[in-house]
């Protein structure tokens, strides 16, 4: 459970903004149709990390929206195990890329989201708690989540899309605005948390280090409209390091200088 | 210092003791109208016109307001009678509201739910536009359904802004409560303070608007405390 195709995918808007007076973008008219999307074809296995790249503003969100159920695509079709995406649904939980922790409730009760509808109210507090010692937040409970640090923000959130145990999780830049240790950290449990739990990842990152140490495959996408431009398993052992393995240290430049960077440190 | 301030102003204005009574008398006045149950007998209507009216206001005003922040076909058709209504002051109703009600509690009771209802309902339906379309991701992705939704995200996520609304709304209820028993009642601190003028008493008239004071001050500390409830706070500091 947790396998994703996704075929001939393309996604187009409708710019509806009035055209201004006098502009000299002639572009930009109203109804012009913007190709954010174009024939995007993935296969991603069951149990499989992929994180995907591009430029920014390129559709990487939006691809994932898609997938996820919250936006519908323009042509072609995302099936997850077989059958296609018809909207939202807790087999699948998204990961937003700022915190989307409900401020009202307490950690127990945010974690708790998932599983509300469990009729031994014993067994659901315990299991509740068993996630919350998992992202090592004992003792914070309840705490409401404007008291807690962004670490903890995203380690409680990461604990309440894993305790309704999803099929598939969807991660939308999800270590922004974190300080640089921190981020180091809560992306070692992320791989951890893979490697233990090994739910089919898709994971949209514009930091091509995070994709490198963390995917099972790595995929690149163009500028707009988007189109997949490099699609590379990896199969080196985790917890990896650029200096041993030269492979990676080669994809990494490889990588780089294809989003237009020429001199990567 | 006011009261010394308002000693001396009372002695030395040139006024006689009947048109500018000092605090003195005043406060004399006032506790002989405390202990012959009259005052009591008219903060009790008053207060209770307030309740009916604001209570009211809260039932419809606060539902209405998350219908209008929701629903935009709502929102296109009610918003521009709203707000043509809106800027009318309540007072601007007396005549309609006798003309409808009749004499007695009826008509200051619609006057105080018209001035809380418009205040409600402009603030919620703003709370409700502004909530942060994640969190409705949120209820989609761990498939709420619209109870849970309503209970669960709308209805906590707009409170802090709500209570702020009711802390504002009461505040005007209470002006208008005073206004509003100047006309076909016969209780209330409103008629009070008419019932003295005529009478001459400007002591009563006086001693009348300290209770009126005090008891704003009593409504506003009361709206106070309840933002202070810690699942009603948590906006006062940002997500």
């Amino acid at each position: 459970m947790g396998h994703i195709l996704i075929e001939n995918l393309g996604k187009t808007y409708i710019d509806r903004r009035r055209k201004q007076r006098n502009s000299k973008d002639k572009n930009r008219s109203p109804g012009t149709q913007v190709q954010v999307l174009k024939d995007i074809n993935l296969e991603l296995e069951d149990g499989e990390m992929v994180c995907i790249l591009g430029p920014s503003g390129c559709g990487k969100s939006t691809l994932l929206r898609i997938i996820a159920g919250f936006d519908r695509p323009s042509e072609g079709t995302v099936l997850i195990d077989g059958k296609p995406v018809k909207g939202p649904s807790s087999d699948h939980i998204f990961v937003f890329q700022h915190s989307s922790l409900l401020p009202w409730m307490t950690v127990r009760q945010n974690v708790g989201l998932g599983l509300r509808h469990m009729n031994d109210k014993k067994a659901m507090g315990k299991q509740i708690e068993e996630y919350i010692e998992m992202v090592e937040l004992e003792g914070f409970e309840d705490h409401y989540p404007y008291q807690l640090s962004g670490g903890m923000k995203r380690r409680a959130e990461l604990a309440r899309a894993l305790a309704v145990d999803p099929d598939i999780l969807f991660m939308d830049e999800p270590f922004t605005g974190l300080d640089y240790l921190t981020h180091l950290k809560i992306r070692e449990e992320v791989v951890n948390m893979h490697e233990f739990l090994g739910k089919t990842t898709l994971f949209v990152t514009h930091d091509i280090d995070d994709a490198l140490v963390m995917g099972d495959r790595i995929v690149v996408l163009s500028g707009r409209p988007a189109k997949v431009k490099l699609s590379r398993k990896l199969t080196y052992v985790r917890p990896r390091d650029f200096m041993k393995e030269k492979g990676l240290s080669e994809l990494r430049e490889e990588v780089f200088f294809m989003l237009g960077v020429h001199y990567a440190v | 210092m006011i009261l010394f301030f308002w000693l001396l102003l009372s002695r030395f204005s040139g006024w006689s003791k009947s048109v500018f009574p000092g605090p003195l008398q005043v406060f004399e006045s006032l506790w002989g109208l405390i202990l012959n149950g009259v005052m009591v007998k008219h903060v009790v209507a008053s207060l209770y016109r307030v309740t009916i009216g604001f209570y009211l206001a809260i039932l419809l005003g606060i539902p209405m307001g998350i219908i209008l922040g929701r629903i935009n076909i709502a929102k296109s058709f009610l918003n521009p009678v709203l707000h043509f209504l809106r800027p009318i002051s309540p007072l601007a109703w007396i005549p309609l509201a006798m003309l409808w009600f009749g004499i007695g509690d009826k008509p200051a009771i619609f006057l105080i739910f018209l001035s809380s209802f418009f205040p409600l309902v402009v603030s919620t339906t703003v709370a409700v536009a502004n909530i942060d379309p994640v969190f409705f991701h949120v209820a989609a992705n761990f498939n709420f359904n619209r109870y849970e939704q309503l209970k669960k995200i709308i209805i906590p996520a707009i409170l802090p802004e709500v209570v702020t609304a009711l802390r504002i709304s009461i505040g005007i209820a209470w002006l208008v409560v005073v206004a509003a028993e100047m006309i076909a009642v016969k209780s209330g601190l409103g008629y009070l303070i008419l019932d003295s003028r005529n009478a001459l008493r400007m002591d009563y008239v006086m001693g009348a608007m300290i209770v009126i004071g005090i008891i704003g001050l009593f409504l506003d500390v009361l709206m106070k405390r309840l933002s202070k409830i810690e699942p009603v706070f948590w906006g006062s500091i940002g997500s």
